[in-house]
């Protein structure tokens, strides 16, 4: 064991197994997040960087040309680039919002109330997480086809806002609030709906930006749905339009900027929130 | 006792006035909770629990949505299971992503929350592992297909070529022979994340003192720590991570309609879920994509069931 001075008189003690540890993490670690590395560091390589024999990793002479590119060159065409962005956010940002309210009252009255039928609601719940979501596309498309939806964001919006899993997250959150805290303002003559509104839910910040992270995370990156409800070029978002608008040498460039920036919203929201995150996922166990 | 009942049944009035009353009370019991849940509850079952229903209804039938459904019976049940081929491809394949990937991803997943809850710079470390996780899988597919580029300037064929383990650059996305490995790889860099933050936060969460109560009763390393005490105690995040990974492992679509195409060559990288979009929204044949929904449901499901039944801790 070596010993090592760290800073405020604190010493750092380093084992064999200690640094193996480290070693085997950082090794881990590189595999999981180079691609990511890869995805920046290529936004800035000049188109001759790009096809360099041998590849490269990194970039000799950074450049932002890519960006002007992706909104000159696909600025041009039929739809905009900035078109597919903005559907991505209009959609995104509604059905995180509409999720958050509509699973958040579902789970306090369940926890707070328990109705009569409450418990089959929940049992229906945990059925619903042991399925795949693709097993009721079908039945899905045509109610969203019968209401004439194909093709608007009501298409992505309304089969994304009562999600087993959202529901059940917010349940295992509520159950840490304190009844007491709800028996006291019902007492001051407080209604249920400033309770929930004016209390419970400000107490509860961090565990629906949890479930604001993960919601918006699966929203964002939802290739299946776009991929049956949207036919409509102007219409489509994001990880659809990356697959549709083709690649090709000239675009290279900008298509890696568009990669970027469709990968890089989730990342920034996760590292942001990380610590609500962290705290309220403890949770989200089972007890089956 | 017994005659005031009999009084109660023979008076009808009060009979319907306790009826009345028992209802009115319900209702002011139950009014709010059924306000509250109501949102929830009609789009829940519009778009989750009816569609489960339709879907194993339509199963039974031929439906190209320009005709009325038509029943077939177990005909698309027969036709699936007897005569599609590219089907008993996309099951096996399906299988083997979910054999591999889906027990590799979940223990990686556990291993590495069990370690990076011991470093420094647990944050940082999280956020490396976890990113793939949150990553568009079409977007990231880009990156991957430079990594895997068929040609000499592909970064995995030029290193191999360097290092002289091959003379001719591999065509890791068009050959049927390695394909699925390779869209494998990615499925498990993807979806190693997907426990993980619930095991890290049911690690950082344990209680401390339990773990100085085996000190006491013998518990000498940590690998003897981890098995007596950490594992049962965090049997519900165990359970969570367990059906998030087996819903996620038995419908990988996305990475390989990326990377391989689709259909992909020889359907080397088909799935269960690029078979049902191929029947449902290329053909549109409803009734027979329909089954093959309800095979996904019944093997997803009967997974998790039996999932559920091992790592329960109801009972303490």
């Amino acid at each position: 064991m070596i010993k090592i001075k760290w800073f405020r008189g604190q010493w750092l003690h380093i084992t064999f197994a200690k640094t193996l540890l480290y070693l085997v993490m950082f090794a881990l670690v590189a595999f999981t997040a180079l691609p990511l590395v890869y995805v920046v560091v290529t936004a800035f390589k000049p188109l001759d960087e790009l096809f360099v024999y041998p590849p490269r990793f990194y970039v000799k002479h950074p450049t932002t040309q890519n960006f002007t590119d992706l909104v000159v060159s696909l600025g041009s065409s039929t739809v905009p680039f900035t078109r597919y962005i903005f559907n991505s956010i209009i959609v995104t940002v509604i059905t995180v919002f509409l999720t958050v309210i509509v699973c958040s009252l579902a789970a306090y009255a369940l926890v707070k109330f328990k109705p009569k039928g409450g418990k089959l609601l929940f049992d229906l719940i945990l059925i619903a997480l042991m399925f795949s979501p693709h097993v009721t596309k079908i039945p899905s498309y045509l109610i969203i086809n019968g209401l004439g939806m194909v093709n608007t964001y009501w298409a992505l919006i309304m089969p994304s806002v009562a999600v087993a899993y959202n529901c059940f997250l917010m349940r295992q959150f509520i159950q840490q609030y304190p009844d007491e805290l709800i028996e006291a303002s019902r007492i001051d003559g407080a209604g249920e709906f400033r309770i929930f509104i004016q209390m419970v839910m400000p107490a509860l910040a961090p565990a629906w930006s949890t479930l604001v992270v993960f919601s918006f995370v699966s929203n964002w990156n939802d290739y299946f749905s776009p991929l049956i409800y949207i036919t409509s070029q102007a219409m489509k978002t994001l990880p659809l339009a990356l697959k549709t608008i083709g690649s090709g040498i000239a675009r290279a460039g900008a298509m890696n900027v568009a990669a970027l920036l469709t990968a890089a919203p989730t990342i920034i929201l996760f590292t942001a929130m990380q610590g609500h995150v962290m705290e309220t996922m403890t949770y989200s166990g089972i007890k089956g | 006792m017994s005659k005031s009942k009999v009084v109660i049944a023979e008076n009808s009035i009060y009979k319907n006035y306790t009826k009345m009353d028992r209802f009115i009370r319900f209702w002011r019991k139950n009014w709010m909770g059924y306000v509250f849940m109501a949102p929830f509850v009609v789009l829940f079952s519009i778009f989750v629990v009816a569609p489960v229903f339709t879907a194993v209804g339509l199963s039974f039938t031929d439906f190209n949505m320009m005709q009325k459904p038509d029943f077939v019976g177990f005909n698309n049940y027969k036709l699936l299971f007897l005569d599609d081929d590219v089907f008993k491809i996309s099951i096996a394949n399906t299988v083997k992503f979910a054999v591999i990937t889906g027990p590799a991803g979940y223990l990686l997943s556990f291993f590495a929350a069990w370690v990076i809850n011991q470093l420094k710079a647990k944050r940082a470390f999280a956020l490396a592992f976890y990113a793939p996780s949150i990553l568009s899988g079409v977007a990231m597919s880009n990156v991957w297909l430079v990594i895997f580029s068929g040609d000499k300037s592909g970064i995995i064929n030029y290193w191999l070529i360097q290092w002289g383990l091959i003379d001719e650059p591999i065509l890791w996305n068009t050959d049927p022979n390695h394909i699925m490995s390779v869209v494998m790889f990615i499925q498990l860099w993807m979806s190693m994340g997907t426990g993980f933050l619930v095991f890290l936060a049911g690690l950082q969460n344990m209680d401390r003192s339990l773990y100085e109560a085996g000190a006491i009763d013998g518990v000498k390393n940590k690998f003897q720590e981890l098995f007596f005490i950490t594992l049962p105690a965090m049997k519900p995040q165990l359970l969570f991570g367990a059906i998030n990974t087996i819903t996620s492992s038995f419908t990988v679509f996305e990475i390989s309609a990326a990377v391989a195409g689709m259909p992909s060559p020889n359907y080397s990288a088909h799935t269960i879920v690029a078979h049902l979009y191929d029947y449902a929204f290329i053909r549109f044949q409803m009734g027979y994509a329909s089954a093959i929904a309800v095979v996904l449901f019944l093997i997803t499901f009967i997974l998790g069931k039996v999932v559920m039944k091992a790592l329960s801790s109801k009972e303490e």
